[in-house]
């Protein structure tokens, strides 16, 4: 169970703000009610006294206490802060937030009526307000409201816009919800969050505003004093006795900043509520490590990747996302990585390629490509080790592709940065490449940008790039998830050709097992975390000749041209493990219909297996139990 | 109950000279109580299609009919409509309100068909139980669920309205391979026993094969070919069909060469 935290936040700046704020609401309430008529009586006999131990801030030229008058102030400078930004707000809300529900027409006209509002000079908008109704404490507050209005509006209507092209909206319109439900159940929850702070954070700017309008002498008008109109008072005698202007400038600024930074500690507080909230480094103590001793025996490979542990930091400790992976690339050899979403198949390869996502902690007992051994080096010796010879290919080709670059572009950046190529040299390369991936007009194609390119020549683009340094090692994240199939099949086809051309290794990651079985040699599965099965993909073809469970079950699960219509597609019972636990056996024995006792207490080790690869099972189904195998601990 | 009759409509996006037609005259039939398949690669047409049924997208010409109104004239009231065709949609994170419980999201649809006395939690209960999810998970947000878990949710809501027809937009496609038999499982299921009639849209001709009754294939706005969903893709006639059956990887061919001898074959 996720456990949240929804006691009020610890944060010493949310504890200052929240203390400063109750000062402000105490004195609002309770200064008028004590010194309400001492702040008002005149004294004739105190006019313009200097700050005394009876009067700390000494009087006004009418001998009234200026520092009761500014406690008694509170209230009405106050009051009106919240009004004003309560006023815009709401009205805010509803230009901005409303046509999310009324459709895009309404969206469009009142996009139109909030950027011609937003235009208005803030000021020019006040004064005419002030001009229209008379000076006074009611007009100063419709002022603002008005020239905070369209911000608000704006607001609301860049958060709700995303409400309104969302499905689930879609979905209530469908159902017959009433727009009125949608927009109090559906569009203002998933919009509240930063609403909120803007709009704390706003009173303080609007408490300086209104201070601001009566200091002008157009808001609060005699006998009604607020902070603004105090200042306007002590500033005519700010030579004589600046306190008396210090008094309410300070209390101004005390106010202004008690609302903004309780705004800032609001949003920090929604912000770290959304997501989990991660211990820090230090209580999360050293990044998990794999517990076997790296061996060697076989001769080296191109990539031999051994004990590779990836964690991310969690709420209550560690995530382990990738525990202790061990496998190895020939050169030349194609290697499919099958699993479900979160059984870490892309952080190993991301992470092999020095590419681990922000806050990853990996770590390896070796990961050696071509010879050297990485793991020791720091990220910056380990990617120009790497240099131009691994290549990557990415899922989304859109986010891959630097938008603003024509493409021709972006692949000669390869040859010129690490080949040192002339930049005309660098770009018949880059036109070159494109030619290869079956790219038409490559010549024209190069002057353009990325989305002027189709999905699939998008990606056939990527893999052209990723070609641009004759990289002996292409690491491929789903490159064909997006794309039709038939696109698919060239995508597919492309990559194997280039790999045969140019003698280059490939491991590519899919959760789509057919893919796999179709481009690569080899194949790895992994489950949470680990490697289950790492077996020669012609095997996939034949279910009977697959050992572990998980592996059969994938490869049953999909329908194919040929299942029986008239059965239940096979499918895998249950949920993938909780990665935040230690697993003490197999990660899926709760799925597996094959599991003993011996399976829910201790992990099966991944090992040689008869079929030629190695699995991690206590019970393989392809009827050659563990111990008739030669009990050889050599890697394949 | 009746059947889902759509003909000769036709879709375009954009004025004038920049206009674009994505549907080009399809005419097509769910018959009540089927699953009919509409498969299609991107920029086909299909999901537009699937958008005017669902009333989202205003056609140029032709009618869909469902029973003796026709959806593209006569909408009828807000209810009414809901009661003709609800949808479920392809991205299972975002077509559920992150903001309400499964609970809530479930007991809203059954409120508004049946009022708040059918929208009990023994209502909440059966629905679950009717898409295989225990009746904890109505308490429950989005964001606790798996992608296969949502798109049960999605599925139950529409079933709360006992709609006529279902469009199943690509509702597999952002669902994990070991978890889309599932939900087509589930569908299948649910086809049998409450006798839905179902517009299946998809890119993958091998679960239409395996889900629907009857299929038609389109592409550039048109049905190129139509007929019994295994027949098409055992026996297929146009040249389209052909490639898109030859294009589906296949694990027989796991660890062969026939991703390259194939490319040589076609065109």
């Amino acid at each position: 169970m996720i456990r949240r935290r929804m006691a009020l936040p610890t944060q010493p700046m949310a504890v200052i703000t929240t203390v400063m704020l109750l000062i402000l609401v105490l004195v609002a309430i309770f200064a008028p009610m004590w010194w309400g008529e001492q702040a008002v009586a005149a004294d004739p006999d105190a006019i313009g006294l200097p700050p005394s131990s009876e009067h700390l801030l000494g009087t006004d030229k009418l001998g009234r206490d200026i520092l009761l008058r500014t406690l008694v102030a509170t209230r009405l400078s106050l009051v009106m802060a919240l009004a004003a930004t309560g006023l815009g707000a709401v009205a805010g809300l509803v230009l901005g937030a409303l046509p999310a529900v009324l459709g895009p027409r309404a969206q469009r006209w009142f996009a139109d009526v909030i950027a011609t509002w937003l235009a208005f000079p803030v000021l020019l908008l006040a004064m005419l307000t002030v001009i229209l109704l008379g000076p006074g404490a009611i007009t100063a507050v419709v002022a603002l409201a008005v020239t905070m209005v369209p911000s608000f509006a704006r607001l609301a209507q860049t958060l709700s816009a995303r409400v309104a092209g969302a499905e689930y909206l879609a979905a209530a319109r469908m159902l017959g919800v009433s727009r009125g439900r949608q927009f109090t159940h559906y569009v203002l929850p998933n919009i509240a969050e930063p609403v909120i702070v803007n709009v704390t954070m706003s009173v303080g700017g609007g408490l300086l505003a209104l201070s601001s309008l009566s200091f002008l002498g157009i808001g609060v008008q005699p006998p009604q004093f607020d902070w603004g109109r105090m200042l306007s008072e002590g500033f005519a005698q700010v030579y004589v006795s600046p306190i008396a202007a210090i008094g309410p400038g300070v209390a101004v600024v005390f106010a202004g900043l008690a609302f903004s930074l309780f705004g800032e500690a609001l949003a920090a507080f929604l912000r770290n509520r959304g997501g989990s909230r991660a211990l820090s480094r230090r209580r999360l103590g050293p990044a998990p490590r794999a517990a076997t001793p790296a061996q060697q025996s076989a001769p080296p490979a191109l990539l031999e990747v051994e004990g590779l542990c990836v964690s991310f930091p969690g709420e209550s400790g560690w995530q382990r996302i990738v525990r202790d992976v061990s496998f190895r690339v020939e050169a030349g050899e194609l290697v499919g990585v099958v699993g479900e979403s979160g059984s870490g198949k892309s952080v190993t390869l991301m992470s092999v390629a020095q590419l681990a996502p922000a806050g990853a902690a990996v770590t390896a007992s070796r990961i050696s490509f071509d010879g050297t051994d990485i793991a020791p080096l720091s990220d910056r010796q380990a990617s120009k080790a790497l240099g131009t010879k691994v290549g990557v290919v990415f899922q989304d080709s859109l986010t891959a592709l630097n938008p603003a670059l024509r493409v021709g572009g972006q692949l000669a950046e390869v040859p010129r940065v690490h080949g040192g190529s002339s930049r005309a040299d660098a770009h018949r390369q880059a036109v070159e490449a494109l030619g290869r991936v079956d790219i038409p007009n490559p010549e024209q194609r190069a002057q353009q940008f990325p989305h002027e390119f189709s999905g699939g020549m998008r990606q056939r683009a990527l893999i052209a790039m990723s070609q641009m340094g004759s990289p002996s090692l292409i690491i491929a994240d789903e490159p064909t998830t997006a794309l039709d199939v038939t696109v698919q099949r060239r995508v597919l086809v492309m990559l194997r050709k280039e790999c045969a051309d140019n003698g280059a290794a490939a491991i590519v990651v899919s959760h789509d097992i057919a893919v796999l079985g179709e481009l690569c040699r080899r194949i790895i599965v992994m489950y949470a975390g680990r490697i289950v099965e790492d077996v020669d993909a012609t095997l996939l073809a034949r279910s009977d000749a697959l050992a572990h469970p998980y592996t059969r079950a994938l490869a049953a699960s999909l329908p194919d041209l040929d299942t029986d219509r008239s059965a239940p597609l096979a499918t895998i019972p249950g949920e993938p493990p909780d990665l935040s636990q230690e697993l003490p056996g197999c990660a899926f024995a709760a799925r597996c219909p094959f599991a003993t006792d011996r399976c829910r207490t201790e992990a099966p080790p991944l090992r040689a297996h008869a079929h030629g690869g190695r699995v991690a099972c206590w019970h393989p189904q392809d009827g050659m139990s563990r111990e008739e195998r030669p009990r050889a601990e050599v890697t394949v | 109950m009746a059947d889902l009759v759509i003909d000769d409509l036709v879709v375009t996006f954009g004025h004038g000279r920049r206009s674009f037609t994505a549907v080009d005259g399809v005419s097509l039939t769910v018959p009540h109580g089927r699953i009919v398949g509409l498969v299609g690669e991107s920029g086909s047409g299909k999901s537009t299609v699937a958008r005017t049924v669902a009333g989202f997208q205003k056609a140029v010409s032709g009618s869909i009919r469902l029973g003796d109104r026709d959806l593209l004239v006569h909408r009828g009231s807000a209810r009414e409509r809901a009661r003709d065709v609800q949808m479920v949609f392809q991205d299972p994170y975002s077509s559920l309100n992150p903001r309400m419980t499964v609970g809530e999201t479930l007991a809203e649809a059954l409120t508004i068909h049946l009022g708040r006395d059918g929208a009990g939690p023994a209502a909440v209960g059966e629905l679950l139980e009717l898409v295989r999810l225990k009746a904890s998970a109505g308490d429950r947000y989005p964001a606790q669920l798996s992608g296969g878990m949502r798109q049960r949710v999605a599925i139950a809501r529409c079933l709360a309205v006992r709609p006529q027809l279902i469009v199943a937009d690509e509702i597999t496609s952002a669902l994990d391979a070991s978890v889309q038999g599932a939900v087509l499982n589930l569908i299948r299921d649910l086809q049998r026993e409450l006798g839905l009639s179902v517009l299946f849209i998809t890119h993958n001709l091998a679960a239409v094969r395996y889900i629907a009754d009857t299929t038609a294939v389109m592409r550039h706005g048109q049905i190129v070919e139509t007929g019994d969903a295994a027949e098409i893709v055992a026996h297929p006639r146009h040249d389209y069909t052909r490639s898109l059956v030859a294009a589906i990887p296949r694990i027989e061919h796991a660890g062969t060469d026939h991703l390259l001898t194939a490319l040589e074959a076609t065109p």
